[in-house]
């Protein structure tokens, strides 16, 4: 068993080579997608709990409060407390909804994340699966997500759910736009969709600064639709909608509301994720093309830790804006995408395509 | 314009109304039940008066007769006076609406509608206003009875 | 929630939707009955009622000392202005004349009242917008001067400190140094207040031309304070009939024109500025001397009527006492602010979205224990 925290790849092959001694393939390929399996819910299961009590503490500093430090040391039991009590809360359905919808609804809007946890690169060889198409299939994916919403709000036979989930419904599909466009920057210059490739094209040094202009237009845009795209921040109209409403998932308790709840939080890290690979270099550490020196100083924190520092600061950021600024309208939302971020979006495309023909990129 | 003057012009307009200012320190314009909507409406339209804001309408409960107290006052010159009105029949007692004139009355007279049972003629939407719907009684009459919910002493 | 639905000629549906007496943006237990076409407003039509606790019917069981302390509760968020009318109203009838010492303490603890209303009024409509942070920090202000208030009246939110012919008791040692100290330390943060919600883009965006009133709906509605001032009717009390002793202090009477949801917020900004020049003014130069004037232990009031007008944080406060002549009033008659600001609720919100009547009602800054008496 090698193991080295630099790169994860040898220690997995050394374990499939020992499971292959021992029985056929079959059963040693069942055996790992079993165990991977579980590894990834548990990952899923604990991010998300991690999550919610990071957001607890984040907003009680701004608020000049402490946040929960009475259950466990310094309150990191807390979630586990919540999680507990909502478990063992009694599940209400509305009488007249459509029951097979309704109970779907929840499962859909956890099934998304879960798939795309899969895709994403950690560290150097600690990937479950390191698809060719790997950035096209997060975003395809993470797009089953408005199927749940939109079938949480019809099936709760609520008129007021309705209206809440075709509003988030709505504004998830506007943005997706502008973040795929601004993901497409990276993809023109880093000439693959591959996430491994991606990655390994940082080596000189991160996209953020390589790329210059239209890379950081398309930075901004990506934080910023991405902060759309989960309901977040100054754009959580459909579920803070507490003038009328608490939007989609009015009718929903328990552990079926649980599951909506911890869904948010872990598409926060998703799209946390695809920002930090894409234009921060994901698990590759600080280089600058040329220095030597300094580039084999870096690597001697492990690709994990400077993986894990990015997402922190991506997180950090995305909680300040939900915390500072006030709500936007429903229609101010769309306005944004359509009549601002969209155009931006796409003049940028065609920025960064004429850079990357001239080669004027660093 | 001083109460003198308020005096002399008023009574040029209406020279059934009397004036009084002992009791109080505004002027009180002591106005008869039929005509005061038309009263209202001449201090609010004309421009040497100018009483475009009211700024209280009230009942007053006493033994033989309801009295309407309005408080009003000039945004632009500054002058108040009060008109009153006396209502001698306590069993239903009625009074035109002023809600045309100042949209501030709607609500008043609705809660003196609810408070004391005077009923405001021509009033848009006259009922309850923090009593439920189907109380029985006007709380603030003098001669108002309620074992429940009023403890005399 | 309640849905009726009502079919218009054209095919069309108009239908009721329920802000009920329970909120989630702390206004009071106000219930607002809305008819909606699609996302615009039709009519808001307030109900009234859930807090109505017969003040008026009790103050004519009381007599004139004990009737202080009922005031108290109407409109929480001014205590002291509401004391201090119904004591200057009692005062004139008795024609007792109030030691200075007494006059400036009331007019100090006056302003800080109106301070600290403010800053919880900013906090709730931050949080009202969505900026949930703006609530606490609202609250630390506010925090500080009910401390204040705690050291020297006894009580943080219904202080009963005023009594005709003066004040109850001296003021705590402390006072001056504390009232000092965070007045200093306020003026470095009210900045932050404008950093935070004034100029931030979004908030502009959601408070701009909304919820607009003219000058003439607004006098003929009777909206006064910096609701009715932000649509350029000039009503400052203590500007246009001073009491106590307002005439002598130098403040502005902050008037804009637009009538518009972010110029009542700003009104109300500007205001507490002013209120920190009037201190200022004062809290160096209190008068040595008594607390309190002689007066009778049973007071009776001539016979007469006698109105005395305040300006609370909300707008005129109008106290209205008929005497008989015995021990308690014969009519008490509390001229409440935001039940005037409320009927003007609906000409402000129809015509406009749901969204906006929430921004609109946070700047009209209603008080419903004040409405409802």
């Amino acid at each position: 068993m090698n193991f080295s925290i630099y790169d994860f790849s040898a220690f997995f092959t050394s374990i499939h080579e020992w499971l292959l001694g021992m029985m056929p393939e079959a059963l040693v390929t069942t055996i790992e997608w079993i165990t991977i399996g579980t590894a990834a819910i548990l990952f899923t299961a604990l991010l998300g709990l991690s999550l919610v009590y990071g957001e607890r503490k984040v907003a009680a500093w701004f608020q000049l409060r402490i946040g929960p430090n009475r259950v466990g040391f310094q309150g990191v039991l807390q979630t586990v407390a919540d999680i507990l009590k909502l478990i063992l809360k009694e599940p209400l359905t509305p009488k007249s909804s459509d029951k097979f919808l309704y109970n779907l609804a929840p499962f859909i809007m956890m099934m998304a994340p879960f798939i795309v946890i899969a895709a994403l690169p950690y560290a150097k060889g600690l990937q479950v699966m390191d698809l060719e198409v790997g950035v096209f299939f997060v975003t395809a994916v993470s797009s089953i997500g408005v199927l749940g919403v939109l079938l949480a709000g019809w099936s709760s036979n609520n008129k007021y759910s309705l209206i809440g989930a075709m509003r988030s419904g709505a504004q998830i599909v506007s943005y997706e736009l502008s973040a795929g466009l601004a993901i497409l920057t990276v993809i023109v210059l880093s000439g693959s969709l591959q996430f491994g490739e991606i990655i390994e094209s940082q080596r000189e040094g991160w996209w953020i600064y390589r790329g210059h202009i239209p890379v950081w237009i398309a930075f901004i845009v990506f934080l910023i639709a991405g902060t759309a795209e989960t309901n977040r921040g100054p754009f959580d109209l459909a579920e803070a909608e507490s003038e009328l409403t608490a939007g989609f998932h009015t009718e929903y308790s328990g552990i079926k509301f649980a599951f909506f709840f911890l869904a948010e939080y872990v598409n926060l890290f998703i799209i946390v994720v695809i920002a930090a690979t894409v234009f921060l270099g994901g698990w590759m550490p600080l280089h600058i093309g040329g220095l030597d020196g300094f580039n084999a100083a870096m690597d001697i924190i492990p690709p994990i830790v400077w993986f894990l520092g990015k997402v922190t600061v991506l997180i950090l950021l995305i909680m300040w804006f939900k915390w500072t600024f006030p709500r936007l309208r429903i229609d101010q939302i769309l306005t944004l995408e359509w009549k601002y971020l969209l155009p931006i979006s796409l003049v940028n495309i065609v920025l960064v395509a004429f850079i990357t023909l001239m080669g004027w990129y660093f | 314009m001083t109460n003198e003057e308020l005096i002399k012009t008023i009574s040029d307009w209406f020279p059934n109304v009397e004036f009084t200012e002992e009791g109080s320190q505004f002027l009180n314009v002591i106005v008869p039940k039929d005509s005061i909507l038309e009263v209202a409406q001449k201090l609010k339209a004309e421009v040497s008066t100018s009483l475009d804001y009211m700024f209280s309408l009230t009942c007053v409960d006493w033994p033989d007769h309801f009295q309407m107290i309005y408080h009003l006052k000039s945004s632009e010159i500054g002058h108040m006076l009060v008109l009153k009105v006396k209502l001698e029949d306590k069993e239903n007692p009625e009074v035109e609406t002023l809600c045309n004139t100042f949209k501030t009355a709607d609500f008043h007279e609705r809660e003196v509608y609810d408070l004391f049972g005077v009923k405001f003629l021509n009033h848009p939407d006259l009922r309850r206003l923090f009593l439920t719907d189907d109380w029985v009684g006007h709380p603030l009459r003098k001669d108002y009875v309620d074992e429940i919910n009023i403890v005399s002493s | 929630m309640e849905q009726n639905v009502i079919m218009n000629p054209d095919g069309t549906q108009e239908y009721f939707v329920n802000m009920g007496p329970q909120h989630p943006s702390t206004h009071g237990v106000l219930r607002l009955v809305l008819t909606l076409n699609g996302e615009i407003i039709e009519k808001v039509e307030p109900h009234l009622g859930y807090i109505h606790r017969s003040i008026e019917k009790m103050c004519e069981k009381d007599n004139y000392r004990q009737v202080i302390h009922l005031t108290d509760r109407m409109d929480y968020l001014s205590a002291h202005m509401n004391n201090h009318a119904v004591c200057l109203a009692i005062e004139n009838g008795l024609d007792v004349e109030v030691p200075d010492r007494a006059v400036v303490i009331r007019v100090i603890m006056d302003e800080l009242t109106r301070i600290s209303s403010h800053t919880l009024w900013w906090g709730v409509m931050g949080m009202d917008l969505g900026a949930i942070t703006s609530f606490l920090y609202g609250f630390r202000d506010h925090e500080y001067i009910t401390e204040i208030f705690e050291e020297t009246c006894g009580a943080r939110l219904t202080m009963n400190y005023n009594v005709p012919g003066g004040v109850m008791f001296d003021l705590h040692p402390n006072f001056v140094q504390k009232t000092k100290d965070f007045i200093a330390e306020f003026k470095r943060k009210l900045p932050e207040y404008d950093t935070l919600l004034s100029n931030n883009v979004i908030f502009l965006e959601r408070t701009k031309g909304v919820g607009i009133l003219s000058k003439e709906m607004a006098i003929s509605y009777g909206v006064t304070g910096p609701a009715g001032r932000a649509s350029g009717f000039a009503n400052d009390v203590r500007k246009h009939e001073p009491y106590s002793n307002y005439d002598k202090l130098d403040f502005k009477e902050i008037l804009y024109t637009e009538g518009d949801t972010f110029h009542r917020y700003k009104a109300r900004i500007d205001e507490m500025w002013e209120s920190i020049k009037i201190i200022e003014q004062l809290i160096d130069n209190i008068p040595e001397g008594d607390f309190q004037a002689k007066t009778r232990k049973v007071i009776k009031l001539p016979k007469g009527e006698f109105y005395q007008k305040v300006e609370t944080a909300r707008g005129e406060l109008g106290v209205f006492i008929v005497s008989d002549g015995k021990m308690n009033p014969y009519r008490m008659k509390f001229r409440s602010p935001g039940f005037s600001n409320l009927s003007a609720l609906n000409e402000m919100a129809k015509g406009g979205k749901i969204a906006d009547l929430v921004a609109t009602m946070s700047t009209l800054d209603l008080v419903v224990p004040d409405i409802d008496r």
